[in-house]
């Protein structure tokens, strides 16, 4: 087998990009099992689709517009009843910016 | 006679003239249930004091003359990915593991409408990622024909409740076979209707454009009627046709009219990938189609092994961005001290999802990322539409397509888990028809030397599900 298809630096970058702190040990792992994946998908190179339309969904359906009217919506208290973290009106987060004395 | 030997139909239409009880056939399950499922683990969770209460009402409302709908009284399971306002959704995730929806899928409402009862929801692979059930992070599944062996994936828990008689019918979903692959290794029927004619409304998502709900049954006419309750347009799913594009019509009523001029594709080149005893079996059916009068075309689908390949990047793209939702944030589980907000997202989402799902969101993400997303994700469609070519083409010369569903019968508990890429290959005859769209079945054709069920497939041209059900029926009342 030649060189891996994704290498350890390139799995990390993708863990960052897919938002997964994965560690060292799944890294190494996912580098070797998604390269062999990769690896396997090669073959689609075999097929020349140079004139070959990319097919998105099967559906002979683009967009499907409806009339604006507005109905109930959730609420709330359900909107935020399985949240791990909120009070009676919000969704609680860590802060997400410093504090700059601007305010 | 035991209720439980009834099919969805008969009991259907026993409890409607009253001479059984929608409560007796509940108990009856729910007895089946105590016996056998600490053992198969099919159920996620289970309603047994409101699956009663609901039944006793069906009963007094037929005692009162009153009307009902079409599964009056039945019984059922539905796979744990549907969102219900009753008990959990987990989809097999320590993600979702306490998550409880604050609505009900379509598909969920269409079956309470027709006054099924909801006895219980079913064990998948988590996030319906999986061709065994295996990588559910909540429980562990057996195929109750041997409980060695798995009961394919992911709507294992589904398949494994309709085959030990646990439930009159279930539902499952079916993103590459995960109805059609755990119906062949337990032994009993499962759809996946066209993409488009069940709305995905409430199924949690994991491919978009290849999901699609779809009932396990005892045998066709059941299938029929699950048809008839949970197909048609939705305005909460923008991708459920309409019916100018896709009539409805009573698949139930017409199922015993047989195709006459049938026209069978068969594709020798596929046969080659299977177990000798598969294929005998599929080629004893094209016997017995023969014997019907059925004209056997043999055609080619030259893309049709360029679908795994296809499929696991198309599928994992889909996931990376559907499974983006699940940040710790809105609901779900958060890890426990996050540094900030950041490792929110990062350390829930690592901790509690699973390996397989975890390996997709990354061959998903690096297929759509910047410098990749021509070479695999583009390249893909393109091979999906060749793919699509091939059915089309096919179904010019034929009424449908005949071929195994899965290359082997059931497969031992831990033979694929340790190579992702040999596990992604048992889905090798199921996974093209979601990526062009049509319909198909899998339906029981026989045993191997093992006593193991195998499964006989029938593809049908997009909306064509009358036709297909047609077919699979002439194929089980002459076996």
């Amino acid at each position: 087998m030649g060189p891996k298809k994704i290498d350890i630096e390139q799995v990390k970058q993708v863990a960052k990009l897919a938002r997964l702190a994965l560690s060292e040990a799944e890294i190494a792992q996912f580098a070797v099992q998604l390269s062999a994946i990769l690896e396997y998908v090669e073959k689609l190179n075999q097929l020349d689709t140079a004139n070959v339309e990319p097919l998105a969904h099967c559906l002979p359906v683009n967009n499907c517009f409806r009339d604006d009217v507005i109905k109930p919506s959730l609420g709330t208290e359900k909107t935020i009843s399985n949240a791990p973290d909120k009070d009676e009106q919000f969704f609680i987060v860590p802060k997400i910016l410093e504090d700059t004395g601007d305010f | 006679m035991n209720l439980t030997d009834l099919t969805a139909l008969q009991l259907r239409n026993g409890i409607k003239n009253g001479s059984v009880k929608s409560a007796d056939a509940t108990e009856a399950v729910f007895e089946q249930i105590e016996k056998h499922d600490a053992k198969i683990g099919a159920f996620l969770d289970t309603f047994k004091k409101d699956a009663l209460v609901k039944a006793k009402e069906i009963d007094e409302k037929i005692g009162k003359g009153e009307p009902v709908g079409a599964l009056a009284g039945v019984p059922m399971a539905v796979k744990d990915n549907m969102c219900t306002t009753f008990g959990t959704t987990t989809c097999a995730s320590k993600m979702l593991k306490n998550f409880r929806s604050p609505y009900n899928a379509t598909v969920i409402e269409k079956l309470l409408a027709a006054d099924a009862i909801i006895i219980g929801k079913t064990n998948l692979d988590e996030f319906a990622m999986g061709s065994s059930t295996e990588n559910s992070d909540l429980k562990k599944t057996v195929n109750p024909w041997d409980s060695s062996r798995v009961p394919g994936g992911s709507s294992g828990g589904s398949a494994a409740a309709v085959a030990a008689k646990m439930c009159f019918a279930a539902m499952g979903s079916d993103t590459g076979g995960s109805i059609r692959q755990p119906a062949s290794f337990c032994g009993v029927v499962g759809l996946k209707p066209t993409y488009g004619r069940v709305s995905r409304y409430g199924l949690v998502a994991y491919g978009s454009s290849l999901d699609q709900i779809g009932p396990l049954t005892k045998n066709i006419e059941d299938c029929a009627l699950m048809l008839n309750v949970i197909a048609g347009h939705d305005e909460k799913d923008s991708t459920s046709v309409d019916e100018k594009m896709a009539p409805l019509c009573d698949w139930l009523e017409k199922i015993n009219r047989p195709v006459t001029g049938l026209k069978i594709a068969v594709v020798p080149q596929l046969f080659e990938g299977a177990d000798g005893e598969v294929v005998n079996a599929i080629k004893s059916a094209v016997e017995v189609y023969k014997e019907l009068g059925a004209e056997i075309v043999e055609i080619k689908m030259p893309h049709f092994e360029y679908a795994i390949a296809a499929y696991y990047l198309i599928a994992t793209a889909e996931a990376s961005s559907n499974l983006a939702r699940y940040d710790g944030v809105h609901y779900g589980y958060r890890t426990a001290r996050p540094a900030d907000y950041i490792e929110v997202y990062t350390k829930s989402r690592n901790e509690a999802l699973g390996a397989e799902v975890k390996r997709r969101i990354m061959l998903g993400t690096y297929a759509l990322s910047s410098g990749y997303y021509d070479a695999y994700y583009l390249k893909a469609l393109k091979v999906r539409n060749l793919i699509r070519g091939d059915f089309t083409a096919a179904f010019e010369k034929a009424d449908c397509i005949i071929m195994p569903t899965s290359p082997t019968t059931a497969f031992k508990i831990g033979e694929k888990t340790a190579d992702p890429l040999q596990m992604y290959l048992s889905d090798v005859y199921t996974i093209a028809v979601n990526l062009a769209g049509v319909p198909a079945i899998s339906i029981p054709c026989g045993f191997d030397k093992n006593k193991l069920p195998i499964g006989l497939q029938i593809i049908a041209s997009a909306f064509a599900e009358d036709k297909l059900l047609r077919i699979a029926r002439m194929f089980e009342k002459a076996d």
